[in-house]
């Protein structure tokens, strides 16, 4: 270790300070500019707000109700979509990786395929078949393609192949116990790491998808919180007061995910070494 | 064991088999009407008619190579910055590692859609900071110009994900057995040299995840230019080919074109990104 401030250290710590500049600039202006009135926001210098309103701001955004129905909604959707595409790729993985079937590797490869196939590519022919079904327009038209996680089985199955010894799950049906019992009390509970990442991702992953919701939803009381605010964006141009909510909310909302993924940074170190396991 | 595998397969066959296969069979049909509209329109079949109208309108095949020069741009310039950064962050040099690593990392928490109107409010006179000391330095600030639109898009997208990137490389850097660095060190290899010869040799195979990823990422770019549309006449309705799709569904109601293109759009993402996993997976051994 150096202790001392050698020239390296200097250029190192310069070029990381400039890359933190970088990289928190645009919060830092949306965290100043959620303080602003709009006339404010075209008028003053972006980093610096002589007249403070924020509390003024906020009574707005969330005065009609909308904003915190959006907020719900987004978390009602990659929460629960989160949750069952996790249980769902823990199931298919565990099964892919100890036991051996006909076609399992067919399977898997087409498992594969499906991540490299673009998520916003899907929205579309997802779109019309679903208004087929008459499914469109509903909170499960955007809930139910979210379950669907070709990742997510992909990581379960490399993690329950490298973290779960065979002996284990032989010695546990020496004692009697069922396929079942072995998977919800040994399977689940030593690919726990790899389940916190796939939910993450998942969660992401449906917190900021904005193309689905937007082909597949009309009625504004069902929007996620990504787009509720290009929609009211969508509305400056009609109306300027619009920009102080579309600011404010997106301050709220980065700020909402930011604490929350932050705070879960330990699970995503832990989940990401398990990503990197060779397959 | 058909209990565990069922429930994913039986979602993943409704929600992502389907929808292929539905528009790839609609791909093949199309509406026409006879005479002078007095009818109802009839659905035909169209063969590959719905491609080769695809493929022939200027706006879409240009759309196709727009995205090809974003990967292009975007692609080196994702992993260079993801790996400059879990470098200089995983040298003994750097101190406040936790610091840095939240805030190259939070970006990835704000969608793509909020993070492009954080960046479009930065990229308009009026309201960015940016463009004032920009301007006061003499220097240029046009962001939303046809020459520089595409690298303000791809700044977006560098923004959102290289502190992503750079955990998933600082993940596969810590796993290095420290004793290699130090034998290099012994042997009187510089910093430098070990990073090049030792750490980034070890972390082939998440440096190729993440390049497939970013490839994928930019060939179904689509969120970024639909917000940034209204701030500049840069952006057409046909920009990259998932928002020429789009408009071609909902703003020109033809479903069997739109289907053509979104079934062009997914084999183009998947051909490019598993050849590119083939040509680093034959040279030397599999990473993925």
């Amino acid at each position: 270790m150096v202790n001392r401030w050698r020239p390296a250290t200097v250029v190192v710590m310069a070029l990381l300070l400039a890359a933190a500049v970088y990289f928190l600039l645009p919060v830092v202006w949306v965290l100043v500019a959620a303080t602003k009135s709009t006339a404010d926001l075209f008028g003053t210098f972006g980093l610096w707000s002589p007249h403070p309103q924020l509390g003024a701001n906020l009574g707005r955004l969330f005065g009609d109700g909308l904003f915190g129905r959006w907020i719900l909604n987004s978390f009602l959707y990659a929460g629960a979509g989160a949750l069952a595409a996790t249980v769902l790729s823990a199931g298919a993985g565990y099964a892919m990786a100890k036991f051996p079937f006909r076609g399992r590797e067919a399977l898997f490869n087409l498992v594969l395929a499906g991540v490299l196939v673009p998520s916003t590519v899907l929205a579309l022919p997802t779109y019309l078949i679903f208004s087929q079904a008459g499914l469109t327009g509903s909170f499960w038209s955007v809930l139910l393609p979210s379950v669907v996680s070709p990742f997510g089985v992909y990581l379960a199955r490399i993690h329950a192949n490298a973290a779960i010894p065979d002996a284990l799950l032989e010695s546990a049906r020496l004692d009697g116990a069922g396929e079942y019992r072995i998977f919800f009390s040994i399977g689940l509970k030593i690919m726990s790491p790899a389940l916190v990442t796939i939910f993450l991702f998942q969660f992401i992953g449906i917190w900021n998808n904005y193309f689905l919701p937007l082909v597949m939803l009309s009625d504004q009381n069902l929007y996620p919180v990504t787009l509720g605010l290009a929609l009211w964006n969508s509305q400056t141009f009609r109306n300027p007061a619009y920009f102080e909510l579309t600011v404010t909310g997106a301050a709220v909302s980065a700020l909402l995910l930011v604490i929350t993924m932050a705070s879960l940074q330990r699970f995503w170190r832990a989940g990401l070494t398990a990503g990197s396991v060779k397959g | 064991m058909v209990v565990l595998v069922a429930p994913f397969f039986v979602a993943f066959a409704l929600f992502f088999l389907a929808p292929i296969g539905y528009a790839i069979y609609q791909s093949f049909f199309k509406l026409t009407s006879s005479g002078l509209g007095l009818t109802e329109p009839v659905l035909e079949f169209a063969g590959l008619g719905n491609y080769v109208t695809a493929l022939s309108q200027e706006a879409f095949v240009a759309s196709i190579g727009r995205v090809l020069v974003f990967s292009l741009i975007e692609v080196p310039t994702m992993v260079v910055c993801a790996l400059g950064l879990a470098l200089l962050l995983d040298s003994a040099r750097a101190r406040f590692q936790p610091f840095f690593r939240v805030s190259f990392f939070l970006p990835y928490g704000v969608p793509g859609v909020i993070a492009s109107l954080l960046w479009g409010f930065l990229y308009v006179p009026q309201t960015s900071p940016l463009i004032d000391v920009l301007a006061a330095m003499g220097l240029p600030h046009d962001f939303l110009g046809p020459d520089t639109i595409l690298l303000s898009i791809a700044n977006i997208s560098t923004w959102q994900f290289a502190g992503y990137n750079m955990l998933v490389l600082i993940a596969g850097l810590q796993a290095i057995p420290r004793e290699l660095y130090e034998a290099a060190r012994v042997d009187g290899a510089s910093e430098l040299r070990i990073a090049w010869h030792v750490k980034i040799p070890l972390v082939r195979a998440p440096l190729i995840l993440i390049t497939v990823f970013t490839l994928i990422g930019t060939l179904q770019l689509v969120v970024e230019p639909l917000i940034l549309k209204p701030l500049t006449t840069a952006i057409n309705s046909d920009y990259t080919p998932n928002l020429a799709a789009y408009n071609q569904a909902f703003g020109q109601a033809d479903v069997h074109l739109a289907s053509a293109e979104a079934t062009l759009i997914a084999i183009m993402a998947f051909v490019i990104s598993f050849g590119f996993l083939r040509l680093v997976n034959r040279k030397g051994n599999r990473a993925w």
